[in-house]
């Protein structure tokens, strides 16, 4: 049969199966396998049909455990089920999978395996989460490949139906999930072949019915659970044999013939590698080279690992082997060795007694681990495994791809060793996110599979930052199937879409001698030479390359695609790689033009094609010179100043070389200094604000919108000027409190993004030159020194004494130093200036609880952190636990510290003799309500500790520690909408109604932005978003409304950009109740398909069409006899339709789904005028006192 | 009392026709319209320049942050099929057509060529019962002469008369140097009718925030007498048929228009001050005074005031005061 070939990603390939072959899928978002939930979504929202003609029901739920509990009450009643998740989603789901396993309900579990978080959180795949599972009754089986990922997607789903063992299907996240490979689509016929429909009739006549009832989940007692436990037993017995029927049914369909154990390499092979996932198809190809270096090796790839079948597996072991080296890409501390290790041991043993398989003696078996989180794992790395193997007494426990400098654990390894053929080209693309070039490579091995009989293959790795990013794309093409699952590191083309790369990366390194250099700069041919750092040009020379240079952005502008390279140097690469003959390339380039931009518009597909004949006479070779003439050098990834902890252990993740540093370089239980991002100057910004003091009116509002706490602000004596640079600048200070100070709003120039948002915001216009304001983006390279000088000059001008603040006034608070800074947030984010301001309120006494997100990554990314400390060393202590217990965890701190605080008092007692009864009377009833009481409390702890210190009691020991918790802490509960809407929902409704002192600030973005805008209960109707393609058809839950149900939480709904002072007015009165605290902050996001330049303008747009009222409810004004609720904005005054167009998340409806759209924008109207009445009417109620003051006053 | 008219060659009930506005953007609103007594309905107007920013803002934001960030590789899902053309507005054309019985006129802003006469064709293909060009340009670049600002008029219309056989309309702005020839020009090439005038956005200043904010004035009665003039210049001397548009807001200017020669009075403004039902208070008392003056048809007061036809023709060209007895009348007069 002839099928078709398509490159696509695993994630793809699965769901296509997935989505064929069942009738309900519950999805919720995780990376790295959101994308097939995406996939489901948009494929049902579309109408497409599954195998039998009807479209599955796709339904979101609030969190994986939510998704587990639909997939187990669908697979009762009858309808082939399934789900994708992935790491702590795949948590979550563990006890229904022992209900559904223990129940035998054939389903399928696709996962996109990935770490779990322990010392710190990773995205990145190793098979953590799936080895959680393996007590659960599932099978699971292994996809080592994007083509095996669809295969087995369909061998699982006719396995679970025959064996009626549910299967969880799983593959290495990012590694194969992302990874985009020429694969064969398997058809509807290949399906309807597997799938035998009696097995799917039995599935439904076991389903629960009414018309045949019967009971499930009964309670049994010690006389029974056991022997009905092992009821089951024949059925996992049975398994291994149905899962290799169907992997020959699969064969005889397809030619592709897997088994449940497959070895690989020498027949004579004396040393074996066991293991499973990607990594075993470079074992595979290693195992090829070194055979034919004389070497008698094979690695034995497990797909089945539960049930595992010892016999099987034994049966699979070559004869002569001698050693084995089990690999497992998990760890599990404190155990006798990692799982499928002590599978591997066991089965030797037991195989050996049983007879099973041809081997007659034990051989030497040792366990190790590789590639957690995706670290890199190289035929380099499986060529150590073979030699650790040749030893008389090989390592056992051991690591491979590390330096473990502590326990010696790791194997030594020549990272120079490389087994790829010339035959392969390979290439490498560094871009940025911005500019397209990974969505150009993607379309180019698409042409190139879909073309060529060529096999290709595109891996994509991006940036920890949000903001400029920058993305390295490797892609091979060869005339074999390609098993590479590891990052090029001998590349025969390298290409630099961005001429700033040139000063921060080596790009050459990775380049082999005679390799192609492709530059996209500025300059011509003639010019380029001066401008290559040093060593760049010495490897040019030294290494011969072919080096082309193109002013792609100019084409690109010419063509009109502004900053999008993608198009101009994906024709260059064709140009210059001869993957397809160049009149071939061109035609493929512009036909997949057409069909990728055809459905967005003529002139879309018009200025790309523009812009593909433009480029080649553009491109130009460079005459490489004989002599190295640069005398430019790769700064340091951060200053020499820097701490050493900064200088070399997160400078070198800084600068990609994170994989070089040993175990001992890094801390052991995750624990990091704060305040490292302020060493990493990234320089992302072309332009960055100008001051211009005399227009300047000293509100502070550009501050206090910055999303990266760029801008600052101080105040001080003129007597600090004195050693200034000579272009800081500064006027006098306009507030009448100010009198005779000097006034100065500074730019961090190497740090801000360039976003613009500060510019937006300023309320001041030049008077002769109205389109100027008193903050003006202007080009950076030309400030950056003189900005450096000065913004270093203004780091060492005092601060402001904070008593001396009038912090209800944006003016003055904002002199206040923002302790959150340099985030790796996107340009413009709407989130982080809410952040910000907790910290320049509060940051010197708060303790944060993040729940995972945006805000937990922009907050926690290694390399470097935004937290930071004030001069007196104090600052925000962060950290994060899940995603879905954060309010449980934040709560845990505030019992935690009112505890030990309790103590403290006690003992402060107890001590009062020694310390002294007035200081001890005085800290224990302090009034810390304001700056000055906290800074005298400040000084009362600090005497306290003194004299604690030269105490020698037990009590003055066991008090000193915690003297500090006299002196208010406050806990913030941070996190998005997914977190507090969803998922984390039920935690947060928990600490609402506990009545402890916790601020919960909501940073709501109305999707889930972290992993790409999939839609949560926050979404407002109408707004399209991932998993609500069709525009969300429900409203947006009213969180607030649920939180001021208790009575006893003080709620606000806040937008900066809308009313700033009523934002800070709303965070000082929640930090100032003495009690839980809900602030739902609106956070316009890239989310939204907005211009974030203008994002401010959003949030006021959404107050002022009633899309998002402003208000508070505070309980403290019920004592007062006042109503607790004041709405703070006014009566909707703009069409809702104006506000919602202005952002694609909804107008795109327009253009999808016209008719919905309309029918939605009548109804989201609607909601409009229910609320704004509703909330006008609860407002507008009269406050009653408390009964027992009304009483009296009555009496 | 017949109140019947022709205009672009369609018999109209009444003179009374909704100009291209917002107004007709639902199709309840067109029925109402219908209800109301209109005797035909302009449709807002399809703008081409619209329709391309639409694509490049989708372009943009689909793509914009994507492909940057492992976890957020796009933001959006995508739909295999956008509404990206036309296909809205020619619905809409096709939606009034089944429902309601009354000619619907198109209305085009092109911003190509290629635009003016691809999207003229499909809108007569959906049953566009005419089409209104709505010709719409500020002359900003100063090395833009006068001639070639008419010759691309002309060429917009030639074109786009090439392509459809329905009647086609232009809807002109009053600021040509010789609007009389221009419009003679327009005759020439085809048109079958003119309206008078078009009303543009016109940028005013905010004070507060010092930002200029384009914004459209509604109509006053006083925007009246330009059309006035200038339908009373034209009448008779063109095949193309006249339609009135700008301040309309009475029976009397109603009138007025038909009898300096507006085969249709087109409304707008007055729609939006009293709502659609208020066609129906118009036709009421365009009849009441017809009544009272004993006309018995439109057909009848057609052009009577019309420089043409009515007795001080020199009235129509006057453009500033003039001191003269009243008594007196030059001699080639």
């Amino acid at each position: 049969m002839n099928r078709t070939q398509i490159t696509i990603d695993a994630n793809e390939a699965v769901a296509e199966i997935a989505y064929r072959l069942n009738e309900v899928i519950a999805i919720y978002p995780i990376t790295p396998s959101s994308p097939m939930g995406e996939w489901a979504d948009a494929w049902a929202a579309a109408g497409k049909p599954n195998l039998w003609g009807t479209t599955p029901a796709v339904v979101e739920m609030q969190s994986e455990g939510g998704a587990a509990g639909v997939v187990h009450g669908a697979l009762q009643t009858g309808s082939l089920t399934t789900t994708f998740t992935a790491s702590q989603g795949l948590l979550l789901m563990i006890p229904n999978m022992y209900k559904i396993a223990g129940e035998l309900t054939p389903a399928v579990i696709h996962v996109a395996a990935r770490a779990l978080a322990a010392q710190g959180l990773s995205i990145f795949g190793d098979h953590s989460d799936v080895m959680a599972t393996r007590a659960t009754g599932f099978a699971l089986l292994c996809s080592n490949s994007v083509q095996e990922a669809m295969d087995f997607a369909v061998v699982a789903q006719t396995a679970t139906l025959n064996s009626r063992i549910p299967f969880l299907h799983f593959f290495d996240g990012f590694r194969t999930s992302h990874e985009v490979n020429k694969i064969e689509l398997l058809t509807d016929d290949d399906l309807r072949a597997m799938i035998d429909l009696s097995k799917v009739l039995e599935h439904r006549a076991r389903a629960l019915s009414p018309d045949h009832p019967v009971i499930r989940g009964t309670a049994q007692n010690p006389d029974v659970y056991f022997q009905a436990r092992e009821s089951v037993n024949r059925f996992y017995n049975a398994c291994a044999q149905v899962v290799q029927d169907a992997m020959d049914q699969f064969a005889s369909l397809t030619g592709r013939q897997y088994h449940a154990f497959e070895y690989h390499g020498a027949a004579n092979a004396e040393r074996v590698i066991v293991m499973m996932g990607s990594g075993a198809e470079a074992a595979h190809e290693t195992v090829d080279y070194l055979n034919t270096q004389g070497a008698k090796v094979g690695v034995l790839k497990v797909r089945l690992y539960r049930p595992f079948d010892a016999k099987r597996f034994m049966e699979a072991m070559p004869a002569t082997t001698k050693s084995v080296a089990v690999l497992d890409r998990t760890k599990e501390p404190g155990s006798a060795g990692e799982p499928l290790y002590l599978d591997c041991v066991t089965a030797l043993h037991e195989g050996l007694s049983s007879g099973w398989g041809e081997l007659q003696a034990m051989p030497k078996v040792v366990g190790g681990r590789y590639g957690l989180a995706s670290h890199e794992f190289t035929p380099a790395m499986i060529k150590a495994v073979f030699d650790n193997l040749a030893q008389s007494k090989p390592k056992n426990h051991f690591t491979v791809g590390i330096h473990d400098d502590v326990t010696h654990s790791s194997l030594p390894y020549d990272a120079a060793f490389s087994i790829e053929p010339d035959s392969v080209v390979r290439a490498m693309f560094y871009g940025l996110g911005s500019d397209g070039t990974v969505g150009a490579n993607k379309n180019s091995i698409k042409i190139i599979g879909e073309n060529t009989n060529q096999f290709a293959q595109g891996y994509f790795v991006y940036d920890s930052k949000k903001s400029g990013a920058i993305t390295v794309s490797h892609l091979r093409f060869g005339p074999q199937p390609i098993r590479s699952t590891y990052l090029i590191s001998q590349a025969s083309f390298v290409a630099c879409h961005q001429p700033i790369f040139l000063e921060r990366y080596d790009m050459l390194s990775p380049l082999k001698p005679g390799g192609t250099f492709l530059l996209n700069a500025p300059w011509s041919a003639a010019e380029v030479w001066p401008h290559l750092p040093r060593a760049m040009q010495e490897q040019l020379i030294e290494k011969q390359i072919r080096f082309f240079v193109i002013d792609a952005n100019k084409v690109a502008r010419a063509s009109g695609m502004g900053n999008r390279v993608n198009t101009v140097m994906q024709v260059c690469f064709f140009a210059l790689s001869g993957a397809l003959p160049h009149d071939e390339a061109i035609a493929a380039i512009k036909s997949a033009i057409k069909k990728s931009y055809s459905s967005k518009g003529d002139e879309i597909v018009a200025m790309n094609l523009r812009a593909v004949d433009q480029t080649l006479e553009q491109l130009f070779a460079v005459n490489v010179p004989a002599q190295v003439t640069s005398q430019l050098l790769l700064p340091p990834p951060v200053a020499s100043t820097a701490p050493p902890f900064v200088r070399d252990v997160l400078g070198k993740m800084i600068a990609t070389r994170g994989d070089e540093l040993p175990v001992s370089a890094l801390p052991c239980d995750g624990t990091y200094p704060s305040g490292t991002a302020k060493w990493e100057k990234r320089n992302l910004a072309e332009e960055i604000p100008v001051w211009d003091s005399q227009v300047c009116i000293q509100c502070g509002k550009c501050a206090m919108v910055c999303p990266h706490s760029v801008i600052r602000i101080k105040v001080y004596d003129p007597k600090h000027l004195a050693e200034a640079p000579p272009t800081f600048k500064s006027c006098a200070a306009k507030d009448r409190e100010w009198n005779g100070l000097k006034y100065t709003i500074q730019v961090a120039p190497e740090d801000c993004t360039g976003c613009g948002i500060c510019v937006d915001i300023c309320p001041a216009k030049n008077k002769s030159q109205t389109r100027l304001k008193a903050i003006n983006m202007t080009p950076q390279p030309p400030l950056r020194e003189s900005e450096r000088d000065n913004w270093n000059f203004f780091l060492n001008v005092p601060e402001v004494d904070r008593r001396l603040l009038k912090i209800s006034s944006i003016r003055q608070q904002q002199l206040q130093e923002p302790l959150f800074e340099f985030s790796g947030a996107c340009a413009g984010c709407g989130e982080t200036p809410y952040i910000k301001l907790v910290t320049q309120l509060f940051g010197d006494r708060t303790i944060i609880a993040n729940a995972t997100g945006c805000s937990s990554i922009y907050g926690g990314n290694l390399p470097t952190t935004p937290y930071t400390r004030n001069a007196d060393g104090r600052g925000p202590a962060w950290a994060n636990s899940l995603f879905e217990d954060n309010a449980e965890f934040g709560l845990g701190f505030r019992v935690s510290l009112d505890k030990q605080t309790e103590f403290a008092a006690q003992l402060l007692t107890r001590l009062a003799p020694a310390i002294g009864g007035e200081l001890s009377q005085e800290i224990l009833k302090a009034d810390q309500r304001d700056e000055a009481g906290i800074h005298e409390q400040r000084e009362r702890v600090a005497a306290l500790k003194y004299k604690l210190s030269k105490l020698d009691s037990e009590e003055a020991q066991q008090l000193l520690p915690i003297a500090d918790l006299f002196v208010r802490k406050s806990v913030w509960i941070i996190g998005g909408d997914g977190w507090a809407y969803d998922i984390g929902f039920g935690g947060l409704d928990h600490v609402l109604a506990s009545g402890r002192n916790v601020n919960v600030l909501v940073l709501d973005t109305e999707v889930y932005s972290n992993t790409g805008g999939q839609m949560s209960k926050a979404t407002p109707r109408g707004a399209v978003a991932k998993f609500a393609a069709g525009g969300k058809p429900a409203a947006k839950k009213d969180l607030g409304l649920i939180a001021m149900t208790y009575g006893n939480v003080y709620v606000a709904r806040v937008a900066m950009g809308a009313r700033d002072e009523h934002t800070l007015k709303a965070f000082l009165e929640a930090e100032a109740y003495d009690g839980p605290s809900l602030i739902i902050a609106y956070s316009h996001c890239i989310a939204h398909g907005i211009n974030m330049t203008t994002g401010m303008q959003n949030q006021k747009a959404a107050v002022d069409s009633g899309q998002w009222l402003l208000y508070r409810f505070n309980p403290e004004r019920e004592q007062h006899g006042e109503n607790p609720l004041q709405l703070d904005s006014r009566a909707p005054k703009i069409p809702l339709e104006q506000y919602l167009y202005s952002e694609n998340r909804f107008k795109m409806l327009t253009k999808s789904n016209p008719e919905e759209a309309r029918r939605l924008l009548k109804q989201a109207q609607l909601d409009v005028h229910d609320r704004w009445h509703f909330y006008e009417y609860l407002a507008a109620r009269k406050g009653e006192l408390p009964k027992e003051e009304s009483e009296g006053i009555d009496g | 009392m017949n109140l019947q008219t022709n205009y672009l060659g369609l018999n109209l009930r009444t003179p009374l026709v909704v100009s291209a506005s917002p107004l007709s953007e639902e199709l309840d609103d067109i029925k109402r319209m219908e209800d109301a007594g209109a005797a035909a309905v302009v449709l807002y107007s399809l703008f081409e320049e619209q329709l391309k920013q639409d694509r490049f803002e989708l372009e943009h934001h689909l793509t914009h942050g994507t492909e940057s960030y492992a976890e957020a590789l796009t933001y959006f899902p995508e739909p295999t099929e956008f509404h990206l053309g036309p296909e809205g507005y020619l619905n809409h054309i096709r939606k009034a057509k089944e429902h309601v019985n009354i000619p619907i006129i198109a209305s085009l802003n092109g911003d190509s060529m290629g635009g003016w006469t691809t999207y003229a064709k499909e809108m007569q293909q959906a049953g566009a019962d005419a089409l209104e060009l709505n010709i719409y340009h500020i002359p900003a670049d100063p090395m833009l002469t006068g001639a070639q600002v008419e010759q691309t008029y002309l060429e917009i219309l030639e074109s786009v008369k090439s392509q459809v056989m329905i009647p086609v309309s232009v809807k002109l702005s009053p600021y040509f140097s010789s609007l009389a020839n221009m419009a003679q020009r327009l005759d020439l090439a085809g048109a079958n009718g003119l309206v008078l005038f078009n009303r543009f956005y016109q940028p005013d200043i905010h004070l507060d925030s010092l930002e200029v904010r384009p914004n459209v004035i509604l109509s006053t009665p006083q925007a009246l007498r330009l059309p006035m003039r200038w339908i009373a210049i034209l009448y008779g001397k063109l095949r193309a048929d006249l339609a009135a548009t700008s301040g309309i807001h009475t029976a009397h200017d109603v009138v007025k228009m038909l009898m300096v020669g507006a085969s249709a009075t087109m409304l707008c403004a007055v729609l939006y001050r009293h709502g659609i039902e208020y066609i129906r208070t118009l036709e009421r008392e365009v009849i009441d005074w017809m009544d009272e003056h004993e006309y018995e048809s439109v057909a009848q007061m057609l052009g009577s005031m019309s420089q043409q036809h009515c007795a001080n023709p020199i009235e129509f060209e006057r453009a500033q005061y003039v001191k003269a007895l009243h008594s007196f009348k030059p001699a080639h007069a």
